[in-house]
This record gives structure tokens, sequence and C-alpha cells, in this order.
């Protein structure tokens, strides 16, 4: 930035910490006092770091020239990112997962209970984890796709920070306990106002370094980026509606109630998936898998037609969270009816995906990372199978409210956004960090076992948790009598939620192992191989 | 013609018609809520909640009970056996944001007003394994601190602006009120049943010197389901 627009934005970002520093005096309650406290920090630190980087001695020739063509230092910080919020929300998973089995581990204590550790799993999970790695990858590749640099990179670095900062300040509300009570929307009003203000700045980063490429075509990927981009901003606005008790408090109240809350909220969830996880995930697909494989995407007819496809399908799916209750009907219907459609778009991106290993499929035996990926796509294929199974009336009145959906949910983000997210991370650690590859294969192919194990053992218990419960709810006896109370089917779930820990706990190993291997690989270590083919030779 | 080509080569066309697309399922499905008269029941009984009641509403979502207590009870055989009628629209129809949940890891909660005692629920909440050697529920002897409350009228006043019909005596006696209904010696006692109709004054933590937050969260549990009379409620009339 030339000094000028230095000057500007330092005085815009200290008045802003004033501005914080003055909401905290007035503050209602202490979690709304610690929060402003946190935003004049962080406004007090981007002032400081804009005057120290700007070089007011004139020109900004040198700071440009010394990185080549592209920006890939915030794609390197975007790496640790994800590897670190990886490693968190996957702990706290575990942890939660032991809280369901050993109750005493929720120590009786405010900030250590299930109910305001969940949405720490989920948000560090989905929106630290998945966000970071959607934002890092984006623009890594909409440079490389579009053989530009970054534009607007001063504002994509606020983007960078600016979503770290609301990942702490959600999490750290949530701990205290504030929160909007909506599922994967739990972030106060102003935490939500912050979110947005960052995500109009992540579409303006990547709306203008599209609109400057040097390639005549939009590649794919970039297709379903934008498209995610996009409509995570609608959903978020529409459902973050809401009116707080002050300007000075942490407290708000939703702006729609009851039956148009409940669609509002689960057109926004259902969405969250749709488009944070399955949409941005497909833009990460179609330039991660061509490139590994070193083949050409499958269809171009394919990826048209399942893309506008998928965008417009998938907002109609919400309802299906909501089947047999007081939505009216209608609605579940509809909701229904487009859930099962939705099966077929989602497996034509599968399928795009997956052929584009025709001819190079023997690769997935010598390449651990494209075992990633593909495994990835496979648990994608499974999970928007069961997706359409389960929002058919029927089978959701045996499923929901049991731990079946909790097994799909994460046989998706494990299998699906996890494993592409690992296999991401291989990818680009070793080309980021100029070595030639990563530090271990052994350990990325122990990774990968490792996972897939966690993830199997995880979906399997909670299928069989879910319908064990589902089904001795609705159990009677030949008098007509129920034959279970609520408590006795909570007693028989205990193995299945120690399994489950322990499917999470195998992940997260994984997961440390994958961290050690990058770190090895930053620091440009290299693992001597054991050759295995003399054992491989005897059958030859 | 049109070709794909068009929007290929053109970033802020591809943003349009995408934001296009994407907005046609939520304006069919979600818009006709807002104005389908069918959509919620025609119901006697269902009011605002009462300060007191509204802090437990409060504090049942910021410790996040909805993640594993549902409150909507299906139409089915065993569901209303097990936990009573099913659930009506309107009976959610004052709840900012609404709390139906998604996972039952609990019981449903929709009617557990009245179910269970006051002491009952106070010695659960503190140690859900006393009463219950089954429960994996987390235990919230924390609840029996002081109730804190910086300015309850905002809190009545905020539900206003999003639809709530409180009414100005309401908002003016919302700290009396708050007070009042947990401690029914006090003067303002007779008012709050007056001002919510059915609303049950009692110190339901058992102290009626200091107001907490298990007063509020009981008082709130107290009240679910218990609205809406059934025996006159006309099912088929509000068939949607």
């Amino acid at each position: 930035m030339d000094p000028i627009s230095t000057l500007i934005t330092v005085a815009v970002s200290i008045l802003a910490a004033l501005l914080a520093l003055f909401a905290a005096s007035q503050a209602h309650d202490s979690i709304f006092f610690i929060h402003m406290l946190v935003f004049a920090l962080a406004f007090g630190l981007m002032a400081l770091t804009l005057v120290r980087k700007c070089n007011f001695a004139g020109g900004d020739g040198r700071s440009v020239a010394a990185e080549d063509t592209y920006c890939d230092t915030i794609v390197r910080y975007g790496v640790i990112a994800i590897a670190f919020w990886g490693v968190v929300g996957f702990a706290v998973g575990v942890l939660i997962a032991f809280q369901l089995a050993f109750p005493n581990l929720n120590f009786d204590l405010p900030w250590t209970n299930f109910g305001r550790l969940r949405p720490l799993h989920t948000s560090a999970v989905i929106f630290a984890f998945g966000g970071n790695a959607l934002i890092a990858t984006s623009f890594y590749i909409v440079q490389r796709t579009c053989r530009v640099r970054l534009s607007l990179e001063p504002l994509a670095w606020f983007v960078f920070w600016g979503y770290q900062l609301f990942i702490v300040l959600a999490a750290t509300g949530y701990v205290l306990g504030a929160t909007q009570g909506k599922e994967y929307a739990e972030p106060e009003w102003y935490v939500d106002l912050w979110l947005t203000v960052v995500w109009v700045a992540y579409l303006l980063v990547f709306l203008v370094t599209l609109m400057r490429r040097k390639e005549p075509h939009i590649y794919v990927a970039n297709w379903f980026l934008l498209a995610f981009i996009v409509t995570v901003a609608l959903l978020h606005v529409v459902n973050g509606l809401a009116v707080p008790v002050s300007l000075y408090s942490s407290t708000s109240y939703a702006a729609f109630s009851g039956v148009q809350s409940a669609l509002v909220q689960w057109w926004y969830a259902h969405n969250a998936v749709g488009f944070f996880l399955t949409a941005g995930f497909l833009g990460m697909m179609y330039y991660f898998i061509p490139k590994q494989a070193n083949r050409p995407v499958y269809s171009y007819r394919l990826s048209i037609v399942h893309f506008w496809a998928i965008i417009f399908l998938y907002m109609w799916a919400g309802p299906h969270h909501l089947h047999y209750t007081a939505l009216p009907d209608w609605a579940q219907t509809l909701g229904m009816v487009f859930s099962v459609m939705l099966w077929m778009p989602s497996w034509g991106g599968m399928i795009n995906g997956l052929m584009t290993l025709s001819g190079a499929w023997d690769k997935l035996r010598t390449d651990p990372i494209l075992r990633f990926f593909v495994a990835s796509v496979a648990f994608y294929g499974m999970a928007t199978f069961e997706g359409p199974l389960m929002s058919i009336k029927a089978v959701n009145g045996l499923s929901h409210y049991t731990d079946w959906t909790i097994g799909h949910v994460h046989s998706g983000a494990l299998g699906w956004n996890a494993l592409i997210t690992f296999g991401a991370l291989y990818f680009l650690t070793p080309k980021l960090w100029g070595a030639k590859q990563m530090y271990s294969n052994r350990l990325i192919n122990w990774h990968f076992w490792i996972a897939m194990l966690g993830i199997c053992i995880y979906a399997a218990s909670m299928w069989v948790s879910g319908i064990t419960q589902g089904l001795m709810w609705r159990e009677y006896n030949a008098e007509g009598f129920l034959v279970y109370s609520f408590a006795e089917t909570v007693l028989i779930l205990h193995p299945f939620y120690v399994l489950r820990a322990v499917g999470g706990l195998l992940f997260l190993f994984g997961a440390l192992l994958m961290v050690y291997n990058m770190w090895k690989t930053i620091r440009g270590e290299r693992e001597v191989d054991q050759p295995i083919s003399q054992v491989i030779t005897v059958g030859a | 013609m049109f070709s794909h080509k068009i929007l290929e080569r053109n970033s802020s066309l591809l943003l349009v018609v995408s934001l296009l697309v994407v907005s046609v399922g939520g304006i069919v499905e979600i818009a006709p809520l807002f104005y389908l008269e069918n959509t919620i029941e025609k119901v006697k009984g269902v009011r605002p909640y009462s300060p007191l009641e509204l802090m437990g509403y409060n504090i049942y979502k910021r410790e996040g009970c909805n993640l594993c207590h549902s409150q909507m009870i299906r139409p089915f055989r065993d569901e209303v056996e097990r936990y009573g009628h099913y659930s009506l629209a309107a009976e959610s129809m004052y709840d900012h944001p609404f709390m139906w949940g998604s996972k039952r890891t609990g019981p449903d909660l929709a009617r557990v007003g009245g179910r269970y005692s006051d002491e009952w629920h106070r010695e659960h909440l503190i140690k859900p394994t006393n009463l219950v050697p089954e429960s994996i529920m987390p235990g919230y002897p924390f609840l029996m601190k002081p109730l804190k409350v910086h300015d309850i009228a905002a809190h009545l006043k905020a539900n206003k602006l999003v639809g709530v019909p409180y009414t100005d005596e309401q908002i003016k006696n919302a700290k009396t009120d708050l007070y009042a209904q947990a401690d029914p010696e006090s003067d303002g006692a007779e008012d709050v049943a007056a001002r919510y109709p059915k609303a049950q004054v009692r110190a339901f933590d058992g102290d009626p010197e200091t107001l907490t937050e298990m007063d509020a969260v009981i008082a709130y549990l107290q009240v679910l389901g218990t609205m809406v009379d059934f025996s006159t409620y006309d099912a088929k009339a509000n068939l949607r």
C-alpha cells in the first residue's frame, strides 16, 4: 500500500479501536466487555502492523518484487491456520464424545459442559478448519487458474486476520455463554456483523481477481468457489437478522420466531452444508484432483449440468430437517422431493471427480496423496446417497433425533471435507515451502489408514446406536404399552459412545501425524525411504 | 442463441446469475410462511413469556440445552404417549428463535411443564444422576447463583420490536414482575398472575430471598407446553 492509503487505514483502525474501548466502558455484561477489548486490541495491532510494513520512503515496488508472480505468503499462513484449527476442532470433538460416554468429564462447570463445548467443536471444525481451508485454497486456486496475482492484496490479508478474529470471538463467546441458540449460527449479533464485513471483503478479493484474469475462460473450480462465497453471504445475512437487547449487550433476539425461524434456520444450516461444505469443497476437488492425477477433468458438459443443478436444488432441501414437526406439510413434502432430486447432481460431481482418474488409476498404488482425494470423493458419494435417503419422511421418522444423523454428518465431514483438506495440505505444503515432496510418504500412508479406520468406527457405531435408539423409542409390547423408558434407551448406548470416542481419537491421532510431517517438511527435512520392493517381488 | 460460454467469460454475470438461481428455493418455501394464514394454528392461551420465564429461556439457550433436548413432539403414537399432545406451531410463536432442537440425547421437553416438582428439577439440575442414575446429562450446580439482569425492560422491548405483543404495562413493570414471580409473599405476586395468565408464582428454587438463575430456568421449564388448553383445541380446523 502507498503511504497515503496506509495513513488513512491506520487512522480508521485507531478510530475503530477507540470506539471498541468506548463500547467496552458501556458494556452491560462481562462477555461484551471482554469482546470489545479483543476488538480494540485487534484494531490496535492492525494499525501497528500497517505502520511497520509501510515503506514511507516512497515506492512500493520492493515489497511486490520480493515475491514471484503469485501471492503465496497468505496461502502459507492459511495452511498453518488450517492445521492448527483442525487439531483444535478434532480435540474438542474427542473431548465431548468422551463426555457423552463419561458425563463426569463435564466437571459441573459452566465453561466445560457439553452444551457450551458442542458449538465450539462444530464451529471449530466447520468454520475454523473448513473455512480456512476454503479461504486459503481459493486464494491459491484462483491465482493459478486465472494466471494472475491476487488482487487487492492488503484486503486479502484483512480477510485472513479478520476471519481468525471472528473465530476467536465466536469460540470465546460460546465458552463464556454467548450464543444465539441456532445450530452452526451461534455467534452473537456483533460477531455476525464482523463476519459480514470480512465476508464481503473476501467476495471482493475473489471477484476482482477473477475479473483481472489472463485466461479467457473462468475455470470450473472458480464457479463453485464464487457461488459458495456469494450464497454464504446471503444465508448468513438473512439467518443472522436479530435485534440486540442494547448496543452494549451481548444478548439478542432473533428477528423470526417459531416455525418461521425454524425454516429460515434450516434453510441456512442445510446450505451451510450445501455451499460451505459442498460447493466450496467441490471447487477444491476440481483443482486438486486433476493436478494430482495429471489428467483433465472427465466431462466439461457434466460439470456445467451438475453445477447449476446443485446450486439450484440445494437451496430447497432445508425442510427435511423439520419432518413431522409443526412446519406445514406442503413445505416438508417440497423439501423431501428436492432432497431426493439432489442425489443426482451430487453424484454428477462424484462421477466427474472419480472419472478424472481414467487411465491414471494405477497412481493410487503409489501416490498416497491421490488416495486422500479419491477416498474423499468416495465418501462424498456415500454421504450424498445417505442424505437423500434420510430425507424421505418414512426413514426420517426413525432417524431424526437419533445418532444416525450424527453418523451421517461425520461420514461427510470426516470422510469428504477433512480427507480432501488433508490431501490439499499434503499437496500444498511442499510446493509453498519449496520442498520437492513431503518429509515422509510413509507417514502420509499411516495417516490415511488411521483416519480411515477412525471414520469407519465412528460412522458404524453411530448407525448402530441411532437405529437401536430409534427402534427402542417406538417399541410396543403385546399389551400395547411402550416397552422402554427414555433412561433405558440412554443406558444401552454407552458402548457405542465409547467406540465413537475411540474412532474420533484415531482421527485426531492421524491429524497429529500430519502436523508432524508438515513441520518436518517446512523445516526442509526428508525421510530416507525404506525400499519395500524386495518384500513384494516374492510372488513375481 | 444462449451459450454457456457467455457465463464462463464474464465473472460478474456468473455472480448475478448464480445469486438468482440460489434465491428461488428460499423465496418459494420461506416467504409463504409469513403470509399463509394457516401456518400458525388458531389456539387460545399462548401468551408471551413472563420476565422470569424469558430469563429462563435465555439460560436454556445459553447452556445449549436445545442441543440435547428437543421441544417438538411429532404426531406419532409413541411420541404422543411418551410426551403428550403433538406440538403446535402456535406454541413456539413467541420463541425468538425457536427451541425445537434436532437431537434427543435426552428426552423431549416440549411438555415438561407440570410433570415434575420444582424440587425435583432443582435436585436434577444440580446432580442429574442422583435422580436418574442412567443419565449422561452434565450437572448445573452453578445455576444456584443470583440472576444478573442489566435491564429486564430492554429485553421485553427488544422482543416487542421483533413482534412479541408485550404491552406497555408489562414493559413498565418488568423488573417488579421479575422478582415477584419467585417470591409469592411479595406485594407484586398477584399482579404477575394478572399480567401473565396462568403464570406460576412460587419460590422455584426453594428460597424466596434471592432470585437465582435456578428460579428462572425452573419457571421456564414449568411453563413449557402448558399454555394451550387441548380440551378446546380443534385439530380438524387447523389441518395444513
